[in-house]
Protein backbone atom coordinates (compact mmCIF):
# COMPACT_ATOMS: atom_id res chain seq x y z
CA UNK A 1 0.00 0.00 0.00
CA UNK A 2 2.99 2.23 0.62
CA UNK A 3 3.68 2.29 -3.09
CA UNK A 4 0.21 3.68 -3.76
CA UNK A 5 0.44 6.25 -0.96
CA UNK A 6 3.61 7.84 -2.33
CA UNK A 7 2.18 7.83 -5.87
CA UNK A 8 -0.94 9.69 -4.70
CA UNK A 9 1.01 12.25 -2.67
CA UNK A 10 3.47 12.69 -5.55
CA UNK A 11 0.66 13.33 -8.02
CA UNK A 12 -0.69 16.04 -5.73
CA UNK A 13 2.75 17.66 -5.45
CA UNK A 14 2.94 17.75 -9.26
CA UNK A 15 -0.49 19.41 -9.40
CA UNK A 16 0.98 22.02 -7.06
CA UNK A 17 3.90 22.60 -9.44
CA UNK A 18 6.56 20.47 -7.73
CA UNK A 19 8.24 17.87 -9.96
CA UNK A 20 8.54 14.49 -8.25
CA UNK A 21 10.19 11.13 -8.56
CA UNK A 22 8.81 8.14 -6.64
CA UNK A 23 10.68 4.98 -5.78
CA UNK A 24 8.57 1.88 -6.38
CA UNK A 25 8.98 -1.61 -4.98
CA UNK A 26 6.19 -3.19 -7.02
CA UNK A 27 6.35 -2.75 -10.77
CA UNK A 28 2.68 -3.75 -11.15
CA UNK A 29 1.57 -0.86 -8.94
CA UNK A 30 3.62 1.71 -10.86
CA UNK A 31 2.31 0.39 -14.17
CA UNK A 32 -1.29 0.53 -13.06
CA UNK A 33 -1.15 3.85 -11.19
CA UNK A 34 1.10 5.74 -13.62
CA UNK A 35 2.96 8.20 -11.35
CA UNK A 36 4.69 10.91 -13.44
CA UNK A 37 8.27 9.68 -12.77
CA UNK A 38 9.00 6.38 -11.05
CA UNK A 39 12.13 4.37 -10.38
CA UNK A 40 11.41 0.68 -9.90
CA UNK A 41 13.92 -0.96 -7.57
CA UNK A 42 14.29 -4.75 -7.20
CA UNK A 43 14.54 -4.71 -3.41
CA UNK A 44 12.43 -6.28 -0.68
CA UNK A 45 9.67 -4.28 1.00
CA UNK A 46 11.20 -2.46 3.95
CA UNK A 47 14.43 -1.87 1.98
CA UNK A 48 13.68 0.85 -0.60
CA UNK A 49 17.32 2.03 -0.71
CA UNK A 50 18.59 -1.56 -0.52
CA UNK A 51 20.95 -1.64 2.47
CA UNK A 52 20.93 -0.08 5.94
CA UNK A 53 24.15 1.72 6.95
CA UNK A 54 25.49 1.67 3.39
CA UNK A 55 25.64 5.35 2.37
CA UNK A 56 27.25 4.68 -1.01
CA UNK A 57 24.58 2.21 -2.03
CA UNK A 58 21.78 4.48 -0.78
CA UNK A 59 23.27 7.42 -2.68
CA UNK A 60 23.48 5.33 -5.87
CA UNK A 61 19.74 4.60 -5.72
CA UNK A 62 18.92 8.23 -4.94
CA UNK A 63 21.13 9.43 -7.77
CA UNK A 64 19.33 7.14 -10.23
CA UNK A 65 16.02 8.58 -9.02
CA UNK A 66 17.24 12.17 -9.32
CA UNK A 67 18.42 11.51 -12.87
CA UNK A 68 14.78 10.99 -13.88
CA UNK A 69 14.23 14.62 -12.91
CA UNK A 70 16.98 15.61 -15.35
CA UNK A 71 15.60 13.77 -18.36
CA UNK A 72 15.57 16.47 -21.06
CA UNK A 73 12.84 14.91 -23.21
CA UNK A 74 10.55 12.84 -21.05
CA UNK A 75 7.29 11.32 -22.20
CA UNK A 76 5.17 10.93 -19.10
CA UNK A 77 4.61 8.67 -17.32
CA UNK A 78 8.29 7.74 -16.98
CA UNK A 79 9.08 4.32 -15.45
CA UNK A 80 12.76 3.46 -15.18
CA UNK A 81 14.55 0.56 -13.53
CA UNK A 82 17.40 0.38 -11.04
CA UNK A 83 19.97 -0.58 -11.97
CA UNK A 84 19.47 0.69 -15.50
CA UNK A 85 18.97 -2.16 -17.97
CA UNK A 86 21.98 -2.67 -20.20
CA UNK A 87 21.59 -1.27 -23.70
CA UNK A 88 20.55 -3.78 -26.40
CA UNK B 1 13.00 -9.01 -4.89
CA UNK B 2 10.27 -6.43 -4.80
CA UNK B 3 7.42 -8.57 -6.04
CA UNK B 4 4.17 -9.98 -4.75
CA UNK B 5 5.72 -13.35 -3.97
CA UNK B 6 7.42 -11.98 -0.88
CA UNK B 7 4.02 -11.68 0.85
CA UNK B 8 1.88 -14.28 2.62
CA UNK B 9 -0.93 -15.79 0.55
CA UNK B 10 -3.76 -13.69 2.08
CA UNK B 11 -1.78 -10.46 1.54
CA UNK B 12 -0.87 -11.52 -1.98
CA UNK B 13 -4.52 -12.23 -2.85
CA UNK B 14 -5.57 -8.89 -1.36
CA UNK B 15 -2.96 -7.00 -3.38
CA UNK B 16 -3.83 -8.92 -6.56
CA UNK B 17 -7.47 -7.90 -6.26
CA UNK B 18 -6.87 -4.37 -4.95
CA UNK B 19 -8.13 -1.54 -7.19
CA UNK B 20 -4.95 0.56 -7.40
CA UNK B 21 -5.94 4.18 -8.04
CA UNK B 22 -4.99 5.11 -11.59
CA UNK B 23 -3.57 8.61 -11.85
CA UNK B 24 -5.38 10.09 -14.82
CA UNK B 25 -4.49 12.44 -16.35
CA UNK B 26 -0.83 12.16 -15.38
CA UNK B 27 0.12 15.54 -13.86
CA UNK B 28 3.46 16.91 -14.97
CA UNK B 29 5.37 19.77 -13.37
CA UNK B 30 8.51 20.75 -15.28
CA UNK B 31 11.72 21.39 -13.37
CA UNK B 32 12.44 25.13 -13.44
CA UNK B 33 16.17 25.19 -12.72
CA UNK B 34 19.20 22.89 -12.76
CA UNK B 35 19.05 20.18 -10.10
CA UNK B 36 22.21 21.60 -8.51
CA UNK B 37 20.15 24.70 -7.68
CA UNK B 38 16.98 22.91 -6.60
CA UNK B 39 15.59 22.67 -3.10
CA UNK B 40 14.72 19.05 -2.37
CA UNK B 41 11.91 17.78 -0.15
CA UNK B 42 11.71 14.17 1.04
CA UNK B 43 8.47 12.27 1.48
CA UNK B 44 8.49 8.89 3.18
CA UNK B 45 5.60 6.52 3.81
CA UNK B 46 7.45 4.53 6.47
CA UNK B 47 5.39 6.06 9.29
CA UNK B 48 8.27 7.84 11.01
CA UNK B 49 7.59 10.26 13.85
CA UNK B 50 9.94 12.34 15.98
CA UNK B 51 9.95 12.24 19.80
CA UNK B 52 6.98 14.29 21.00
CA UNK B 53 4.98 13.81 17.79
CA UNK B 54 1.74 11.86 17.80
CA UNK B 55 2.26 8.29 16.59
CA UNK B 56 0.19 7.15 13.62
CA UNK B 57 -3.13 5.67 14.69
CA UNK B 58 -3.53 2.01 13.87
CA UNK B 59 -7.20 2.05 14.80
CA UNK B 60 -8.33 4.28 11.92
CA UNK B 61 -10.28 2.15 9.46
CA UNK B 62 -8.78 2.29 5.99
CA UNK B 63 -5.50 3.63 7.38
CA UNK B 64 -4.24 6.77 9.11
CA UNK B 65 -4.18 9.40 6.36
CA UNK B 66 -2.48 12.10 8.46
CA UNK B 67 1.13 13.21 8.04
CA UNK B 68 3.92 14.55 10.21
CA UNK B 69 6.24 17.41 9.38
CA UNK B 70 9.88 16.46 9.78
CA UNK B 71 12.11 19.56 10.11
CA UNK B 72 15.10 19.66 7.80
CA UNK B 73 17.46 19.76 10.77
CA UNK B 74 16.00 16.63 12.42
CA UNK B 75 18.32 13.94 13.71
CA UNK B 76 17.70 10.86 11.58
CA UNK B 77 18.50 8.50 14.43
CA UNK B 78 15.68 10.04 16.46
CA UNK B 79 13.05 9.02 13.92
CA UNK B 80 10.79 6.30 15.27
CA UNK B 81 8.77 4.14 12.96
CA UNK B 82 5.11 3.56 13.73
CA UNK B 83 4.08 1.72 10.61
CA UNK B 84 1.36 -0.83 11.22
CA UNK B 85 2.09 -3.26 8.41
CA UNK B 86 3.26 -6.69 9.45
CA UNK B 87 3.92 -7.75 5.90
CA UNK B 88 7.48 -6.49 5.65
CA UNK B 89 10.70 -6.80 7.63
CA UNK B 90 11.14 -3.68 9.78
CA UNK B 91 14.67 -4.54 10.92
CA UNK B 92 16.49 -2.45 8.31
CA UNK B 93 14.66 0.83 8.92
CA UNK B 94 14.98 0.41 12.69
CA UNK B 95 18.69 0.00 12.26
CA UNK B 96 19.05 2.90 9.84
CA UNK B 97 16.05 5.20 9.20
CA UNK B 98 17.95 6.65 6.19
CA UNK B 99 16.91 3.49 4.39
CA UNK B 100 13.42 4.97 3.98
CA UNK B 101 13.92 8.59 5.10
CA UNK B 102 17.33 9.47 3.63
CA UNK B 103 17.82 12.83 5.26
CA UNK B 104 21.55 12.25 5.95
CA UNK B 105 22.05 11.18 2.33
CA UNK B 106 20.20 14.28 1.12
CA UNK B 107 22.53 16.45 3.23
CA UNK B 108 25.48 14.71 1.58
CA UNK B 109 24.00 15.41 -1.86
CA UNK B 110 23.88 19.11 -0.95
CA UNK B 111 27.54 19.02 0.15
CA UNK B 112 28.48 17.34 -3.13
CA UNK B 113 26.60 19.99 -5.10
CA UNK B 114 24.24 17.42 -6.64
CA UNK B 115 21.26 19.35 -5.29
CA UNK B 116 21.08 22.93 -4.12
CA UNK B 117 19.50 22.75 -0.68
CA UNK B 118 16.92 20.99 1.45
CA UNK B 119 13.39 22.02 2.20
CA UNK B 120 12.75 23.46 5.64
CA UNK B 121 10.24 20.66 6.19
CA UNK B 122 9.83 17.10 4.90
CA UNK B 123 6.82 14.82 5.04
CA UNK B 124 6.17 11.56 6.83
CA UNK B 125 3.11 9.43 6.03
CA UNK B 126 2.11 5.99 7.21
CA UNK B 127 1.71 4.11 3.95
CA UNK B 128 -0.80 1.40 4.89
CA UNK B 129 -3.79 3.30 3.59
CA UNK B 130 -6.26 0.95 1.94
CA UNK B 131 -9.02 3.57 1.67
CA UNK B 132 -7.18 6.61 0.28
CA UNK B 133 -10.17 8.95 -0.20
CA UNK B 134 -9.31 11.29 2.67
CA UNK B 135 -5.63 11.21 1.71
CA UNK B 136 -6.53 12.29 -1.83
CA UNK B 137 -9.11 14.89 -0.78
CA UNK B 138 -7.53 16.34 2.35
CA UNK B 139 -4.06 15.50 3.53
CA UNK B 140 -2.16 15.12 0.25
CA UNK B 141 -3.26 18.63 -0.89
CA UNK B 142 -2.48 20.07 2.57
CA UNK B 143 0.98 18.51 2.54
CA UNK B 144 1.63 19.79 -0.98
CA UNK B 145 0.69 23.29 0.13
CA UNK B 146 3.23 23.05 2.93
CA UNK B 147 6.04 22.20 0.49
CA UNK B 148 4.92 25.04 -1.77
CA UNK B 149 5.23 27.39 1.22
CA UNK B 150 8.77 26.08 1.77
CA UNK B 151 9.55 26.76 -1.92
CA UNK B 152 10.57 23.15 -2.57
CA UNK B 153 11.63 22.73 -6.22
CA UNK B 154 11.66 18.92 -6.44
CA UNK B 155 10.58 15.99 -4.26
CA UNK B 156 11.79 12.44 -3.79
CA UNK B 157 9.19 10.01 -2.45
CA UNK B 158 10.16 6.77 -0.76
CA UNK B 159 7.75 3.93 0.09
CA UNK B 160 8.65 1.09 2.39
Amino acid sequence: MCNQTVCLVGAELERHGIPTVVIQLLREVAERMRPPRALFVPFRHGYPLDKPNDPQRQLAVMDAALRLLEDPAPSPPVLAEFPASSPH
Amino acid sequence: MGDLNEFSLPVKLFLKAYPWRKIDPVPWAPRKKPLAECRLALVSSAGFVLPGQKPFDESIRGGDYSFREIPGDAEVQELRESHRSESFDHTGIHEDPNLAFPLDRARELVLRGRIGSLSRRHLSFMGSITAPGRLIQQTAPASAQLLVEDAADVALLVPV
